[in-house]
C-alpha cells in the first residue's frame, strides 16, 4: 500500500487532546494506547489518561459507560492530560453524551462518531443517534460521521473487535503519524497476545488510514522531535513496581486494592527475576504485619495499597514507627471516605499519611509528582527508611497510576540498591536503641546479629528496649523518634520557587497535581501576572524555605485535588472553614493565611479549571496578613 | 526422620543451662501455665542447642504475649493478632532463623482469626504456641472465644451466651494445616516432647496448650486434672512417647497415627475426652518459604537483570521495532 499525499495541508498545533471512547470491551483503551505510544516514538511529548468506567461491564450503549482513553500530544514534553477534548473518537452516541455532559469537549470539537446506529433496526437507537447528532450540529462541534462498522465487516466479522484497530489507522492518517510505527506497534499489542491476531488487525489499521485519506479532510500536525535518548514509557504503577525492584528492596506484600494493585501486577511478574517477591496477604493488615517482619529481619519491605487499605495499615504504621523499623507504604490514592470512588483521582490521605496511627508517630510523608517521579520516589523512599530507621509513605493517586509518560531512561547506580542486613556481632554494651542525642538515630539490630538479641516491643520502651514503667523513660524514647525527623529535615535542600521568585500569587502544590498547575501559572504569566509556583516533594518533614517564599507574595493558594470549603457558601466563614490537606498543614506550621481550592470530581485537576480559580483570587484585594 | 524422638531427647551435654535462655525475670501472675510453658521452650532451646541470635519469638498482646520479653533470643511483642503476618514476613525472608509464636486464645481465635486461618495455608515453618486459658487476663477478665458456656467474666456477668470455638476442629479442617497438637501446662514431660514434635515439624507446627489461669479461671481444670481418665492420652513413637509411670497414670490413653487426619478430627471432635498429644502431622506440606524464595543477589547480577527490565519499557532513538512502551 502507498501513501497517498494529504489532500491539504496540514494544520501545525502545539498540542492536541484526543479521546477515543467506547462501550468497556470494544478496545477504546488499547487504541488509545497505541496511539500514544506511536506518537511517543515518533518524539511527541505525550500524557495519556484512562477513561474507565466504574462498573466492570457496564451496560452497552450508556452514558455511564464510557470506557476508552486520553491521549495529549505536544510538541515538548508534558505532565498534565490538559483542558478538554479537541478530537473525540466514539463508537456510540451514549459514550460520546456522557463525555459531553461530563463537560470534556472543549468548544466546537471534532467528533468521528461511528454512523452505523442511523440505520439500527431499533427504533428507539436510531432516535437517540439522531438527537445526539442534531445536538452537536447545533453547537458547532464539528462533527464526522464515519461508517466503521461497515468498513470493518469487510475485513472481520466481528467489527466490536476491529474497530479499535480502524479508529487508530484514522487517528495516525489525521495526525500524520508514521505508518510503519503504527504496524510495529499492532504487531506488538497483537503478537504478545496471537500470533493470527496480526494480520487482520494490521489490515483494520490500512483500511482507517486508507478510509481517513479518502473521506476526511483533517490534517494535524504536531510536530516531533525524533529522540536523540532512549526513554522508558510506562504508566506510574509500573514505574512504581520498577522503583521497588530497583532499591533493591526484596519483599512486597500487598493485598488487591484498586488504584494500586495493578503496580503489584506488573511486580508479580518481575519481582522474581530480581530475587524478590510480591507475597498477597489475606488482607491489608497482614500484608503491613509481614512486610514490618520481612524488614525487622532483613533488608527494608513495602507494601503498597490505596485509601481503605491504608486506614487499615494504620496501627501496623504506628508499630513499625515505635521500634525504629524501615518500612516504605505506598498509597495509591483514590477518591474517599470510605469505598468512595475507588477508579477515580483524589489527594484526600495527605493528612492521614502525616497525622495517622494514634499517638504521637512522627514518620516521613512524601509525594510523586509525575510518571519519572514515581520510579525515582521509591528508591529514595527505601533509602530514608533505612538510614532513618522509620516508616516513609509515599503517596501517589489513581491519575498517576493509569497514566503514560515518556520519561528518560534512567541508568542504573548501585547505590540505589539497600545494603545486605547487618550480621555482624554487636559490640558489648551496645543497647539496640542507642539513640544519638544529635540525631536521635540508633544502630539497628538484625535478628541473627549475635550479641543483638531484645525483645522489640510496640510498648513504650527504654534505650534497651525494656518496657518503660518510668514516664520519663517514655517521653525520652518520643522525643529521640520525633529528633529523627528534625535530623532528616535538616538534610533537605530548600525549596525553589517556580515562575517568578515573587509578586502577586505563590501557587503551592504536591503529588499529581504538578503538570496542570505548572501550565495554569505559565497563562497567568503570560497574562502579565506576577505568579510563582511551589511543588512539594516532601509534606513531612517541609523542607526549609517554604515560609520565606510565602512572604515574598501578597496571596498563598494550594492548589489540591481534595475538597475545601468555599467562601461562597454562606453557612462557612473563616472560623469554620475547613481546607484543603496541605492547606493545613501550611497554615498551621507558617501561621500564614494560606488560601485553598480544589475539587473532588475524580479526575484530574485540568490546568484551565486551575486558571480560572487562580484568576478568581488575583482579582480579589490582598489579605492583609499576608501583606503584612 | 532420620533420628527418634527417643534418640534426641537423650541428646548428650548441654551446651548452656536453662537459665541462658532466659532473660527477665515473668510477671506472669504466680501459678500461671505461661509459666510452665516458657520452661518447657527453654528445655527445648537448651536440648536443640539453638543459638539465641538465630531464634525469634514473635508474639501479639496478651498475657502470653509477654512471652519474647522474657527469652534471650530476639524477640517481637507486636499488635494484638497480629504475630502470625509478622512471623511469617521473617520466616519468608530469613529461613535460617527459628521462628516461634507465641499467641493466647484471644490473639488467636479472636482479633487474629483470619490470620490464623491463612498461616496455616501459607504453611511457613513456625512453631505456634497457643496459650489458652479461655479468657482475656491482661485487660482483667473477659469472655473469649474460648469460654467455656456458663463462665462468668466482667463482660458476662450472666454467664458467657455460646459454644465455645474449638481451636482443634478449626485447626484440623483448615487447608494444609500440617500439624496439630493440643497439650496441658500440668503435664511437662508431654509439653516437652510435643515441643520437639513440633519444633522438628517442616512446616507450620500449631500447639493448642491449655493453660491455666489462677487470678480469673482459678480451678477451671481441676475436673481433668484431678482425674487423669478424663484424658485421652494420644501416643506414638515419633511424637509423644510417656515413661511408663506417668503413662499408667492415664487409662485412656490411644496409640495413635499422626497421618490419619480422619481419626485426629474425630477425636477433636469428641468433647468427652481431651485429647493430648500431637492430632495430625503431614511433613509433605511445601513451606512458604520453599515456594517462595528471596534471593539475594550479587549488585552486579542486580544491575544486569534491572537494566533488562528497563529495556522492556524502552523506546531507543531510531527505533523502527516497537517491542516494549505498550
Amino acid at each position: 500500500m502507498t501513501t497517498r499525499a494529504p489532500t491539504r495541508p496540514a494544520t501545525r498545533l502545539d498540542e492536541h487532546v484526543v479521546d477515543i471512547v467506547s462501550d468497556s470491551g470494544e478496545g477504546a483503551q488499547t487504541c488509545g494506547q497505541s496511539f500514544a505510544a506511536i506518537a511517543a516514538r515518533m518524539g511527541n511529548g505525550i500524557w495519556t489518561v484512562e477513561i474507565i468506567p466504574a462498573e466492570i461491564q457496564p451496560p452497552a450503549r450508556s452514558i455511564a459507560g464510557a470506557s476508552g482513553n486520553r491521549t495529549r500530544l505536544a510538541t515538548h514534553p508534558i505532565r498534565t492530560g490538559g483542558d478538554a477534548a479537541d478530537l473525540v473518537v466514539a463508537f456510540n452516541e451514549q459514550v460520546l453524551l456522557g463525555r459531553l455532559r461530563a463537560g470534556e469537549l472543549a468548544p466546537g470539537s471534532v467528533v468521528l462518531l461511528e454512523s452505523c446506529w442511523a440505520d439500527d433496526p431499533d427504533p428507539a437507537v436510531v432516535a437517540s443517534y439522531a438527537a445526539v447528532t442534531d445536538e452537536l450540529r447545533r453547537d458547532g462541534y464539528d462533527l464526522r460521521e464515519v461508517p466503521m462498522e461497515q468498513e470493518c465487516l469487510r475485513i472481520v466479522e466481528d467489527p466490536r473487535r476491529g474497530k479499535n484497530m480502524f479508529a487508530l489507522g484514522l487517528l495516525c492518517r489525521v495526525y500524520g503519524l508514521d505508518l510503519d510505527l503504527a504496524r510495529a506497534q499492532v504487531r506488538s499489542v497483537f503478537g504478545k497476545k496471537d500470533a493470527a491476531l496480526v494480520a487482520p488487525n494490521v489490515q483494520l489499521l490500512e483500511a482507517g488510514w486508507d478510509w481517513a485519506d479518502e473521506h476526511l479532510d483533517l490534517r494535524y500536525e504536531v510536530p516531533a522531535t525524533p529522540p536523540t535518548e532512549p526513554r522508558i514509557v510506562v504508566n506510574g504503577n509500573t514505574a512504581l513496581a520498577l522503583g521497588v525492584m530497583a532499591s533493591g528492596m526484596e519483599v512486597c506484600a500487598m493485598y488487591p486494592i484498586t488504584p494500586a494493585t495493578s503496580a503489584s501486577h506488573y511486580l508479580s511478574e518481575a519481582f522474581e527475576r530480581v530475587g524478590g517477591i510480591v507475597h498477597q496477604a489475606e488482607d491489608e493488615i497482614a500484608a503491613v504485619n509481614f512486610a514490618i517482619g520481612a524488614s525487622y529481619a532483613g533488608t527494608c519491605a513495602v507494601t503498597i495499597t490505596s485509601g481503605p487499605g491504608y486506614s487499615l495499615k494504620q496501627e501496623a504504621i504506628g508499630l513499625a514507627v515505635m521500634g525504629e523499623i524501615p518500612l516504605v507504604v505506598i498509597n495509591v490514592q483514590r477518591g474517599g471516605p470510605s469505598t468512595g470512588q475507588p477508579t477515580k483521582a483524589e489527594q484526600g490521605d495527605l493528612l492521614t499519611a502525616v497525622f495517622g496511627s494514634h499517638g504521637d508517630a512522627p514518620k516521613i510523608v512524601m509525594a510523586a509528582s509525575d510518571i519519572e517521579d514515581c520510579f525515582h520516589s521509591v528508591i529514595t523512599a527505601r533509602r530514608i527508611a533505612e538510614t532513618f530507621h522509620t516508616v516513609v509513605v509515599l503517596l501517589s493517586d489513581a491519575s498517576l497510576a493509569t497514566a503514560q509518560q515518556p520519561f528518560p531512561r534512567p541508568v542504573f547506580r548501585p547505590e540505589w540498591l539497600a545494603a545486605p542486613a547487618d550480621q555482624s556481632p554487636v559490640p558489648e554494651g551496645a543497647h539496640p536503641y542507642d539513640w544519638d542525642e544529635r540525631t536521635g538515630l540508633a544502630r539497628r539490630f538484625v535478628p541473627g546479629q549475635p550479641g543483638g538479641m531484645h525483645c522489640l516491643t510496640g510498648l513504650a520502651h527504654d534505650h534497651g528496649s525494656r518496657v518503660a514503667y518510668d514516664p520519663m523513660v517514655n517521653e525520652d524514647a518520643i522525643r529521640h523518634r520525633s529528633r529523627k525527623l528534625a535530623a532528616f529535615q535538616q538534610t533537605l535542600a530548600p525549596v525553589r520557587v517556580s515562575g517568578d521568585d515573587d509578586g502577586d500569587l505563590l501557587v503551592i502544590g504536591w503529588g499529581s497535581t504538578r503538570g496542570a498547575i505548572e501550565e495554569a501559572v505559565e497563562r497567568l504569566r503570560e497574562d502579565g501576572h506576577r505568579v510563582g509556583r511551589l511543588h512539594l516533594r516532601f509534606l513531612q518533614p517541609l523542607a526549609p524555605g517554604i515560609g520565606e517564599a510565602m512572604a515574598r507574595f501578597d496571596r498563598v493558594v494550594c492548589v489540591e485535588n481534595n475538597w475545601s470549603d468555599r467562601l461562597e457558601d454562606p453557612l462557612v466563614d473563616v472560623d469554620n472553614r475547613r481546607f484543603g490537606n496541605l492547606a493545613w498543614l501550611l497554615r498551621a506550621r507558617y501561621l500564614v493565611d494560606v488560601d485553598s481550592w480544589g475539587q473532588v470530581r475524580g479526575r484530574p485537576l485540568t490546568p484551565g479549571e486551575i486558571e480560572s480559580a487562580l484568576r478568581a483570587r488575583l482579582a480579589r484585594p490582598v489579605p492583609e496578613e499576608v501583606r503584612a | 526422620m532420620t533420628t527418634t524422638l527417643r534418640e534426641r531427647l537423650r541428646q548428650p551435654a548441654e551446651d548452656h543451662p536453662l537459665e541462658f535462655y532466659q532473660c527477665a525475670v515473668s510477671r506472669w501472675c504466680t501459678g500461671c501455665g505461661d509459666n510452665a510453658i516458657m520452661s518447657a521452650v527453654q528445655r527445648l532451646c537448651r536440648d536443640e542447642h539453638l543459638p539465641p541470635e538465630k531464634t525469634v519469638f514473635v508474639s501479639g498482646i496478651g498475657c502470653s504475649s509477654r512471652f519474647p520479653h522474657y527469652m534471650n533470643g530476639y524477640g517481637f511483642h507486636g499488635l494484638h493478632g497480629r504475630a502470625l503476618p509478622v512471623a511469617e514476613g521473617i520466616k519468608l525472608r530469613r529461613p535460617d532463623l527459628h521462628v516461634f509464636v507465641t499467641t493466647g486464645d484471644g490473639d488467636c481465635t479472636s482479633i487474629g482469626a483470619g490470620h490464623w486461618l491463612h498461616a496455616f495455608r501459607y504453611n511457613p515453618d513456625l512453631t505456634v504456641i497457643m496459650h489458652d486459658n479461655g479468657i482475656y487476663g491482661l485487660t482483667k477478665s473477659q469472655a473469649s472465644p474460648t469460654s467455656r458456656i456458663g463462665i462468668r467474666t466482667n463482660t458476662t456477668p450472666r454467664g458467657a451466651y455460646l459454644e465455645p470455638l474449638d481451636p482443634l476442629s478449626v485447626a484440623l479442617g483448615a487447608t494444609n494445616a500440617s500439624f496439630v497438637a493440643q497439650v496441658v501446662d500440668w503435664l511437662p514431660q508431654v509439653l516437652s516432647q510435643v515441643l520437639t514434635a513440633a519444633f522438628h515439624h517442616r512446616g507450620l507446627a500449631f500447639i493448642r496448650v491449655l493453660q491455666r489461669c489462677p487470678e480469673y479461671l482459678d480451678g477451671l481444670f481441676d475436673p481433668w486434672i484431678n482425674d487423669p481418665s478424663r484424658i485421652r492420652l494420644l501416643t506414638h513413637a515419633d511424637a509423644v512417647d510417656p515413661d511408663p509411670a506417668l503413662a499408667r497414670a492415664f487409662p485412656n490413653r490411644e496409640a495413635h497415627d499422626p497421618s490419619d487426619l480422619g481419626r485426629a478430627r474425630r477425636i477433636a471432635a469428641d468433647h468427652d475426652l481431651l485429647p493430648v498429644g500431637v492430632l495430625y502431622r503431614n511433613p509433605a506440606i511445601p513451606t512458604y518459604e520453599d515456594l517462595r524464595p528471596v534471593v539475594h543477589l550479587s549488585p552486579d547480577e542486580m544491575e544486569q537483570r534491572i537494566e533488562a527490565e528497563l529495556d522492556r519499557f524502552t523506546i531507543w532513538p531510531d527505533d523502527g521495532g516497537v517491542e516494549g512502551g505498550g
